[in-house]
């Protein structure tokens, strides 16, 4: 049978354990695109659809924990107090099929320097959960698990189960440019959370590199600039924070956009995201 | 066969669904259920599906190519080469220069070089790939300024056309000069079904063609002619069109599906992929415009300079039409006494560019309104003031030195235009999805900033420079089997979305008298109706349905006259005429119904319809060389991100030069498409080719306006019945697109005060700029 | 020539791409044998193709038209992104089953008296797309609107025609809950 689908993880785990080589589909906006394309020919697939444990979400006071098959469209609608900057990113992803289709799995497994989810996983120190028959689970951090574009440290044998995100207190904002008003591909976003439990702010940003990207010195000395009790900042710590973010990116030029363009705007979309999170 | 000269018609009050009414569809049904038959829908018992195989690179001689591991796959039935073309090696719209295969050169990424027929789509693609092609690439030549005097790229030479036009004194000078340089990207017409076709070999050894296409008789004259068939054995028939806009006036694959089924001996179908379409047909021409304009201080213009170089890519297509209307409308709808204009369409390795709604106008007018706004500054007038001052009224000279003779309302469009409401300012809780940027949440209203701008065009209707591009249609009128009157209306108009398939029943409807009316087929068993293109078809085909309708109701009266006993020979209207479904005598008190006319037999007749003849340009690009004009102002209204370079277009407000209205509601839908296309233009669409190759040959990437980046539209249509055209009506599809993409700059320019000289608008043209 | 009244079409002669599976799936109510099949074909070409419903367009193959819009299991899907033969045990519903013994659903008549429909290869994704919008959303303003139909692409409107018919519907719907389709 070159269609495997399996109504627990054992059963998906199993068939990649046998089949290392199986296309594992989740939903399909991928995958389907690099089929009709002629990027991927299929000889066997793993369909997780029917998998209801990888749809699932758990909230506790520390972590929240995504299962890999949520969709967008679940982030967007019931994730939305828990996530809230995941809930933004979740609605600029293309259209409202696309959402209802796409999962957080799918956007991790993809690992597009241009994935909409990324950003914020990784300014959220999130964890990626692998788990596979022989060797049970792992948990890598984001930079870790993303080795490069459309690079990841999944072993062919390995499901993404789920991702763990710790839970901080503050306001989020997530921002990303396309250059139409829907269904576009990130030229740059960006993802801020001003994290009140830790007192720091934290940056990730997309399309601006290999990978998402943090911006740790930018981050640092915007930290020490804020008055955490107001949750205010000098607009002139705001402005070197944009422009330390555009510092740390590492754009490249492509059909997309410019490379100058991309550092510059990270910068704009950085400092007005701080600007919107915090007490005018 | 005469042309219809008299700009009226006979009209039966009372028709249900006649002219001037919202009249419905008659595909409209089909194709809200689904079940309307497009191209790419089509099906056929042991149909093959046929694929093509394209070159990769711009530029490269062809060493070899090895189809023997493909042909030796189970499940493919033919693999094809240029030695299999039985015929003429070359097809093309107006010069056969593209090679139905390349076998020496390729000179264009996507260009044939090989097809394949198998049994399932995903065969007929391994069966592509496993052909061996092995290229020796040479350096594309990719700038079209310098290709005017590059070595030729093609036996043909690299210059499709140089058109100068010389008009009154050409060294004449204005007060007042302003200079501007002008660039507009590769737009693609993006229509939503692509290219697709099925062929069946028939017992004579011809072929029958189910295509989608603009122009049933080129197409079918061209595959006769690659195939080496007459042209009766191709019969085509036009299978439902998603969209053309020009993309389908060229041949695409009607040659090489053609080919396999005959090679086969079994139907063939293809259908080209997204990325495929990219590669399969023409785009607009991108654009380098050089203008100077002369002007008095009091904004009177004195003189119009310009050099427009087109990059006409590969092969020829349409681009010695598309530089001829850039050149004659370089001037706008202006009165503009002097000018000298020199027009290039020339030959490059980049992608073949044809015909796109505005052909040619388009990029003048891109260049013409920015300098128009430009000399607006210059002269410290307001640049609705200035264009008003200038614009072009009957009896003016356009700039061949033709005397427009027609209506010409550029004041009125213009005043209709700027008298709409401008949209409402921001109000507090306003969505951040309304603001630039969109679901992005890049911007807040502090961001954001708000211009208007507008611009003017003028575009030719039908074809020009003394093509005769006539159409034909039968009406045939007859009892159902119930006894009732019934028409049947045959044309080979090809409908692509616009409504002339409404427009006939109309008609129709109200020549004869009748509420049923059918529709044959659009096939080449009639003779030609010309493109769907240029704004034609409610003037050419309109026009051959209402002279065919005509003459079935001058044997109506013929038979009325025999039956009523009233003498009457020539001018039989002037004693007949039709009421409520019957004959009646005009002085008398004859009346007899259609139905019982019909009694002794149905009446059959088909017309040709021809437009006024025109002339070719002489060699200072002066002559008659145009048939009528249409005219459109656009004020657009945007807010801006200025520092993100992202734009929100809010509102185009429209005055539209439409002659009539023939059925208001397909208008207004029209209005709006077009519209749809040149914001389009102003703000996203590029074809983006790097060294002659597209880098965004998908929907992902080659983006186009979604419901979120629409604008609002408010339009106005002026109202003047053309003189010499069927029902005073002009054709309403090309002006709206032509001058909105200006519009929309000029709007971003007030906003922002950047020159922003290139379209698409990109957002670091703003940002960094 | 084209036959879609057919309740199947022949399966293609013998030679089929390599990898296959024999399946069936539940369109608009009813069992559909797939016999055959190559692995990687879409439900939007398996329901073309095989099941000979044309209804569901293909213009893109990459989710950014909506062309293919359907229902599965009562989500609204691009069918070119599911794959077929992950399709089996769910509930499909094309444009071809939207209707009611015949009868237009008030959307598709509505996009007719709007004058929505020009070349019409979108409207039967745009109205499987405003169905699953009104629906969820009986009173939706015009943002939510356009966002909801943000994934259709049409190029012949400007989709001011469609945002009339929807509008046109929504009120008719309000106006009167019962009647509705």
């Amino acid at each position: 049978m070159p269609i495997s689908r399996p109504t627990d993880l054992a059963g998906a785990l199993e068939v990649l354990a046998e089949v290392p080589t199986a296309d594992v589909l989740a939903g399909g906006t991928d995958a389907m695109v690099e089929i009709s394309f002629d990027h991927r020919r299929p000889e066997h697939v793993v369909a997780l659809r029917r998998i209801d444990a990888l749809r699932e979400h758990r909230v506790s006071p520390a972590v929240l924990e995504l299962g890999a098959t949520i969709t967008y469209m679940q982030i967007e609608t019931e994730l939305a107090e828990h996530a809230p900057g995941l809930a933004m990113a979740s609605r600029t992803v293309g259209s409202p099929q696309i959402r209802n289709a796409g999962t957080i799995g799918g956007n991790l497994g993809t690992a597009s320097p241009a994935g909409d989810t990324l950003p914020w996983l990784l300014a959220m120190d999130a964890e990626v959960e692998l788990t596979s028959a022989a060797r049970g689970t792992r948990h890598l951090p984001l930079a870790a698990f993303i080795t490069g574009p459309k690079r990841t440290a999944r072993e062919a044998d390995e499901l993404i189960t789920s991702v763990r995100v710790p839970r901080v207190e503050g306001p989020q904002h997530t921002a990303k440019i396309g250059p139409r008003n829907a269904m576009v591909i990130s030229v740059a976003c960006v993802a801020v959370i001003v994290d009140t439990t830790n007192r720091v702010v934290r940056i990730g940003m997309g399309s601006v590199g290999p990978g998402p990207l943090r911006a740790t010195d930018a981050e640092a000395a915007v930290s020490e600039a804020i008055d955490w009790e107001a949750l205010r900042c000098p607009e002139a710590a705001i402005g070197a924070f944009g422009r330390a973010c555009a510092e740390a990116a590492r754009p490249i030029t492509d059909h997309r956009s410019t490379a100058e363009y991309r550092r510059h705007a990270v910068g704009v979309l950085a400092a007005r995201s701080l600007r919107r999170c915090l007490n005018a | 066969m005469s042309a219809d000269t008299t700009g009226t018609t006979t009209r039966t009050p009372g028709v249900r669904d006649g002219l001037d009414t919202d009249a419905a569809r008659p595909d409209g049904t089909p194709k809200v259920t689904g079940a309307f038959a497009f191209s790419s829908d089509l099906y056929a018992q042991q149909m093959l599906w046929g694929r093509t195989l394209r070159s990769p690179h711009a530029a490269a001689r062809i060493v070899s190519i090895d189809t023997s591991a493909a042909e030796a796959m189970p499940g493919v039935a033919a693999v094809l080469t240029a030695p299999d073309v039985p015929g003429k090696a070359t097809y093309g719209l107006e010069h056969a220069d593209q090679p139905v295969f390349a076998s020496d050169v390729v000179r264009y990424q996507g260009e044939a070089v090989a097809v394949v027929a198998a049994e399932h789509p995903e065969l007929a693609l391994r069966a592509v790939r496993a052909i061996e092609v092995v290229y020796a690439v040479t350096a594309p030549l990719t700038d079209p300024e310098a290709a005017i005097d590059a070595p030729p790229i093609h036996p043909d030479g690299n210059v499709f056309r140089h058109l100068p036009l010389r008009h009154g004194d050409i060294h004449a000078t204005g007060e007042v000069v302003v200079e501007g340089t002008y660039e507009m990207g590769m737009q693609d017409q993006a229509f939503l079904g692509p290219e697709s076709g099925l062929a069946i070999p028939s017992e004579d050894g011809g072929v029958e063609l189910y295509m989608s296409t603009q122009w049933l008789h080129v197409d079918r004259d061209q595959v006769a002619a690659c195939l080496a068939l007459p042209a009766e054995q191709v019969r085509m028939t036009l299978a439902g069109v998603g969209g053309a806009f020009g993309a389908r006036e060229d041949v695409s694959l009607q040659v090489h599906v053609s080919l396999l089924a005959l090679r086969t001996n079994r139907p063939v179908k293809m259908l080209y992929s997204r990325e495929e379409s990219f590669h399969g047909h023409v785009h607009r021409h991108p654009a380098k415009m050089w203008f100077r304009h002369h002007a008095d201080r009091d904004g009177t213009l004195v003189k119009v300079e310009a050099r427009l170089v087109l990059d006409g890519g590969a092969y020829a297509s349409s681009s010695t039409a598309v530089i001829a209307n850039a050149v004659c409308f370089a001037g706008g709808p202006y009165r503009v006494p002097n000018a000298e204009i020199h027009g290039y369409a020339v030959r490059t390795n980049n992608p073949p560019c044809g015909a796109m709604r505005g052909f040619g106008v388009v990029q003048a007018c891109f260049g013409h309104e920015a300098q128009m706004d430009r000399l607006a500054e210059a002269l410290g007038m307001d640049p609705v003031e200035l264009r008003l001052h200038n614009a072009l009224r009957p009896g003016d000279e356009l700039l061949t030195g033709q005397v427009i003779t027609g209506t010409a309302p550029v004041r009125e469009v213009i005043e209709a235009a700027v008298a709409h409401d401008l949209p409402p300012l921001p109000v507090d809780g306003e969505s951040v999805m309304a603001l630039p940027g969109g679901a992005g949440l890049t911007a807040e209203r502090r961001d954001v900033r708000r211009g208007t701008g507008i611009a003017v065009s003028i575009k030719n209707l039908m074809f020009s420079e003394g093509f005769d591009d006539y159409s034909t249609a039968g009406v045939k009128l007859e009892l159902d089997p119930r006894g009732r009157p019934i028409a049947t209306v045959h044309c080979a108009c090809a409908e692509v979305g616009q409504g002339f398939v409404t427009l006939a029943q109309q008609i129709t409807r109200t020549a004869l008298g009748v509420e049923q009316v059918l529709l044959r087929n659009a096939d080449t068993q009639i003779g030609s109706a010309g493109s769907t293109s240029a704004s034609r078809q409610t003037w050419m085909s309109g026009g051959a349905v209402q002279l065919a309708c005509e003459a079935v109701q001058e044997r109506l009266f013929e038979r009325a006259s025999v039956r009523s006993g009233v003498a009457v020979e020539a001018g039989r209207r002037r004693h007949f005429r039709m009421r409520d479904g019957e004959v009646v005598e005009v002085d008398g008190t004859f009346a007899m119904s259609v139905a019982e006319l019909l009694a002794e037999g149905p009446i059959e007749e088909i017309r040709e319809h021809h437009h006024p003849a025109t002339e070719p340009l002489d060699e200072d690009g002066q002559g008659n060389a145009h048939v009528s004009f249409a005219f459109a102002a656009h004020r657009a209204t945007v807010d801006v991100d200025p520092e993100l370079g992202l734009v929100k277009v809010l509102q185009v407000a429209t005055g539209q030069d439409i002659g009539r209205a023939l059925n208001p509601r397909a208008v207004v839908g029209q209005i709006e498409g077009w519209i749809a296309q040149g914001v389009g233009l102003a703000v996203m669409e590029e074809i983006l080719v790097q060294d002659g190759l597209i880098k965004n040959p998908s929907f992902t990437d080659y983006l186009i306006p979604t419901a979120l980046d629409m604008p609002s539209v408010v339009q106005t249509v002026i109202e003047q019945p053309e003189p010499g055209a069927p029902f005073g009506a002009k054709g309403v599809g090309e002006p709206p697109t032509i001058s909105s993409t200006p519009a929309v700059v000029a709007a971003i320019r007030a906003a922002t005060g950047r020159e922003l000289p290139r379209v698409p608008v990109r957002p670091q043209d703003i940002a960094l700029t | 020539m084209s036959d879609h009244s057919s309740p199947s079409r022949p399966p293609p002669s013998a030679a089929q791409p390599s990898v296959t599976e024999t399946y069936e799936l539940s369109v608009n109510g009813r069992a559909r044998s797939v016999p055959d099949a190559w692995i990687g074909e879409s439900l939007l070409y398996v329901l073309r193709e095989r099941l000979g419903l044309p209804g569901a367009k293909n213009a893109c193959e990459q989710g950014e038209c909506g062309s293919c819009s359907l229902y599965v299991d009562g989500v609204l899907l691009n069918s070119c992104c599911v794959l077929a033969a992950d399709a089996v045990d769910a509930d499909i519903r094309t444009v071809e089953g939207l209707g009611d013994g015949g009868h237009l659903t008030d959307v598709q008549q509505a996009f007719l008296d709007a004058g929505a429909v020009q070349c019409g290869f979108c409207i039967p994704g745009l109205i499987v797309t405003v169905h699953d919008l009104l629906d969820r959303v009986p009173d939706p303003d015009e943002l939510q609107v356009r966002e909801a139909i943000s994934g259709n692409l049409c190029r012949c409107t400007g989709y001011g025609r469609i945002l009339q018919a929807v509008e046109d519907v929504k009120l008719a719907r309000l106006a009167d809950p019962e009647g509705s389709s």
